[in-house]
């Protein structure tokens, strides 16, 4: 039998990944402790073959989904013939066996890469890089093979008792929820930050323990982190729309346990990006830094642990699955290593300043973090509520979302605040006077642009605050462009644009900084718009109607299109708009023939200022009236845009900046990441000192340098 | 040392502010989860606090009357009677057999009015798979 020997194959090269995992850490320690440099290369190499064999695991159970194979219980479970190709492959991470391998194959990609990309460089550091790598390999390896394994055969007893393999002819199908074009792409970002925090991970674990000399270790991972953090908030926002989508209940983010668990490290992400530069400028935070590294880490494998195995959700805490003991136990590991490995090395990580005024960048910097880590804290806290509470008082309490709404919301506006504010302070201490050429006429316009907006009757408090703060950061951001152009294009007689574009490229970190900064404060002004949203719903049959905002529905026909995948009922409304004829909607209820699960697909008439929002809810028993669910979503649309900024701005700060290149070509760097000296600005500084001295004190300094 | 009492002080504001929130923020949305065996148990102000509730919808037992839902939710013997007061139509999932969560409060006669409620199919029932899939058993 074809199939049985691929199995095999499959799990063999799973068992062969978990030993070369293990002897990449056993071998990488005595490596380093005999200082045996052979040892130690082939330790790497070890470590960079778990890559090549996860793969062929990978590849041979996507074999089966693809030849319909059902003598894999997997694949029996999750898959069936009538499924489309693109959902086929995606059926590999639908269940918890093959979420967990893809998490181990996604990890040895990115270890495969930190290993391969620095396998010349930071030669007392990369040892250490690898065993670490290869001891959270070992872990999910672990899980791969002995605890979940994907490759578990179906067999039952046949007359005479004796065991057999039995090949199942029909899969019970993918669940239909996930039969979305998102649902391919939302797991892998996801598990592509959580897996990719790990990198950042080993570095500052590797550094601690080998005592690794200075900020290097922030300078290597400042990409890496900027990857981990990009796909992390792109699997986020991927979730939210999937929900919005698909879900049908008008909203995107219901503060759920394991859109938290996702949300989780990438706040204490989010702080890491901002706190390392406390420790670059000023070699402020190192301790800080170092543990929100670790937090970050910490959090990606409670965010897998919560995702799979359902503590939190479940009445009965536990029950539901034997996996979790194992990711407390490692849990568990981490935290003891990650708390000795401080202990014995906390001298090494000594600040070398101090706060010396309120009204500095560091300060902001200090508040920045202080915030997010409540949020992180509060949104954790309201997450294991239901375990925490079963364990002290003996009750299970569950909080909702009004329980995050309260807290976060202050916290996201302050953080609006510290967006603005914040880039432009300057280091060690601002004075009022460059408070008052910074700020005044931003601050003047928005306090302007909220009091008309007051008077319009625009009164949510809330919803008010965001939008002066909005307009405030973006006028913030903007003078700070303006600003900097306007040197360039007097300097270099060239226009505005193209000197926005040249001062970009010139300090790709500071300004796609500070587009990501824009993409936020979009995302906020698109969250904000949920204080406006409305929602009827109404039994209508074929010609009735109801109304929403300016809309009138009409309900036109229903029907039952279906395929061999599904059978589905359709409503065909259309909407009108003062009386005129708009468009047609298609809300549709798709009932799964494999897995007998119902899906809603929602018709979303989707505007840069509202969403029309329509779900076919069902036909309602006692009148046997088909009931529908329109809402209007103000706003919504910025969410997904301001994303996509978020994005472009992520990915602008990871090119390289234009002066590094030529500096780097005169190989007077020992490696990129050096601090460049601050030699290279003064061409700038002439005519910088009329534009504007915080432009030019910034400059001069080099402080955004990477 | 100024600037740091400065920055100590208007942390323990902002984290002070922020722990009031939470207390309110908890006060309002607290639910309790309770086994149906635990229900006869409770007393006092417990009788009146927003819970969940967990159990298989007995069979046979959903009857649609005047525009409301009742059926009976059975864990271990015991027997809760339901009556469903909320207007979302309910999940397809919601049928004989399957494992409902209801939320909502019990009554002084010792049956629970729910607002939401929550199915699964026993069949199917497992991990939850990948992603926002518990917001799937949210909301589905």
């Amino acid at each position: 039998m074809e199939g049985s020997t691929l199995d095999i194959f499959g799990s063999f090269a799973l068992l062969l990944a978990f030993l070369a995992a293990v002897y990449a850490f056993v071998g990488g320690l005595i490596g380093i402790y005999a200082r045996k440099q052979l040892l130690s290369k082939s330790a790497r190499h070890a470590g960079m073959a778990v890559f090549g064999l996860v793969a062929l695991a990978v590849a041979s159970l996507e074999y089966f989904f693809f030849t319909d194979n059902f003598s894999l219980a997997y694949v029996a479970q999750h898959s069936n013939r009538a499924l489309p190709g693109f959902y086929k492959f995606a059926a590999l991470w639908a269940g918890q066996e093959g979420s967990l391998l893809w998490w181990s194959f996604l990890l040895s990609m990115f270890a495969f890469s930190a290993l391969f990309l620095n396998r010349k460089r930071h030669p007392e550091l990369m040892p250490w890089v690898g065993v670490i790598l290869a001891g959270v390999q070992i872990f999910f390896l672990t899980l791969n093979n002995f605890v979940a394994n994907p490759f578990n055969v179906i067999a039952g007893a046949d007359s005479s008792g004796v065991l057999r393999m039995a090949e199942l002819s029909h899969g019970s199908g993918l669940n239909p929820l996930l039969q979305y074009p998102e649902m391919v792409i939302h797991p892998p970002m996801l598990y592509l930050g959580y897996t990719g925090f790990t990198v950042p991970f080993a570095f500052a674990l590797a550094a601690l323990l080998g005592r690794y000399p200075g900020e290097k270790w922030i300078h290597i991972t400042r990409r890496w982190t900027m990857v981990a953090w990009c796909f992390l908030g792109v699997g986020i926002l991927l979730g939210a729309h999937w929900a919005y989508a698909v879900l049908g209940w008008g909203g995107y983010w219901e503060w759920d346990p394991v859109e938290n668990a996702a949300l989780l490290p990438w706040i204490t992400g989010t702080a890491f990006l901002h706190s390392v530069m406390m420790q670059e400028k000023r070699g402020m935070m190192r301790v800080w830094n170092v543990w929100l590294v670790f937090s970050t880490f910490m959090l990606c494998i409670l965010g897998t642990f919560l995702t799979r195995a359902g503590i939190v959700n479940s009445v009965h805490a536990f029950a539901e699955s034997q996996i979790g003991s194992w990711f407390v136990g490692f849990l568990a590991i981490v935290l003891a290593v990650c708390l000795i490995a401080w202990y014995k090395n906390r001298d090494y990580l000594r600040s070398d300043n101090q706060l010396d005024s309120l009204v500095s960048r560091e300060s902001s910097f200090l508040f920045n973090n202080l915030i997010l880590l409540a949020a992180c804290f509060a949104v954790l806290w309201g997450t294991l509520f239901p375990v925490l509470s079963e364990w002290v008082t003996g009750s299970k309490i569950s909080v909702g979302p009004p329980f995050f709404d309260k807290v976060n919301i202050p916290i996201a506006l302050f953080l609006l605040f510290l967006t603005g504010v914040g880039p432009l302070l300057a280091w060690r201490k601002t004075s009022f006077d460059a408070l008052k050429r910074n700020f005044a006429w931003p601050l003047g316009i928005a306090l302007v642009a909220g009091a008309v907006a007051d008077v319009l009757g625009f009164r949510n408090f809330y919803a008010l605050m965001c939008l002066i703060l909005s307009i405030f950061v973006t006028l913030t951001i903007g003078s700070e462009f303006y600003r900097g152009a306007r040197v360039i294009a007097s300097r270099d007689h060239v226009n505005i644009i193209s000197a926005v574009g040249e001062l970009t490229m010139r300090n790709t970190r500071r300004y796609g900084g500070y587009i990501v900064h824009f993409g936020m404060v979009l995302i906020f002004i698109g969250i904000a718009g949920r204080a406006f949203s409305q929602d009827v719903s109404k039994q209508v049959s074929v010609g009735q109607s109801l109304s929403i905002g300016p809309y009138t529905i009409v309900c036109q026909n229903f029907d039952s299109p279906s395929n061999d995948n599904y059978t589905s009922q359709r409503a065909t409304l259309e909407v009108l708009r003062n009386g005129k004829s708009e468009m047609m909607l298609y809300p549709e209820r798709r009932l799964f023939t494999a897995s007998q699960v119902t899906e809603t697909i929602v018709a979303i008439e989707s505007s840069p200022l509202r969403d029309l929002y329509v779900v076919y809810s069902g036909i309602d028993p006692s009148t046997n009236k088909p009931v529908i669910h329109a809402f209007i979503n103000p706003l919504v649309k910025f969410i997904w845009f301001g994303g996509i900024v978020v994005i472009l701005g992520t990915g602008l700060a990871m090119f390289p900046e234009r002066r590094d290149a030529l500096v780097l070509r005169t190989a007077t760097q020992p490696s990129w990441g050096e601090a460049v000296p601050a030699s290279a600005a003064p061409a700038l500084s002439g005519s910088a000192k009329q534009s504007g001295q915080s432009f030019l004190r910034r400059t001069d300094s080099g402080d955004d340098r990477t | 040392m100024k600037a740091r009492g400065k920055f100590i002080i208007g942390s323990g504001i902002i984290i002070v502010t922020l722990l009031a929130l939470a207390y309110v923020g908890y006060t309002q949305s607290k639910t309790y989860y309770h086994t149906i065996s635990e229900l006869s148990t409770l007393h006092g102000a417990a009788l009146h606090q927003r819970m969940r509730v967990s159990g298989d919808v007995m069979a046979g037992s959903i009857e649609h009357a005047d525009g409301h839902l009742h059926f009976v939710l059975e864990e271990n013997g015991k027997e809760l009677p339901v009556n469903y007061v909320g207007t979302d139509p309910l999940p397809d999932t919601f049928k004989d057999g399957a494992q409902a969560l209801v939320e909502g409060q019990l009554t002084p006669q010792g049956s629970f009015v729910a607002e939401q409620v929550q199915a699964k199919c026993a069949s199917k029932y497992q991990a939850a798979p990948v992603g926002s899939s518990m917001a799937v058993a949210g909301k589905s």
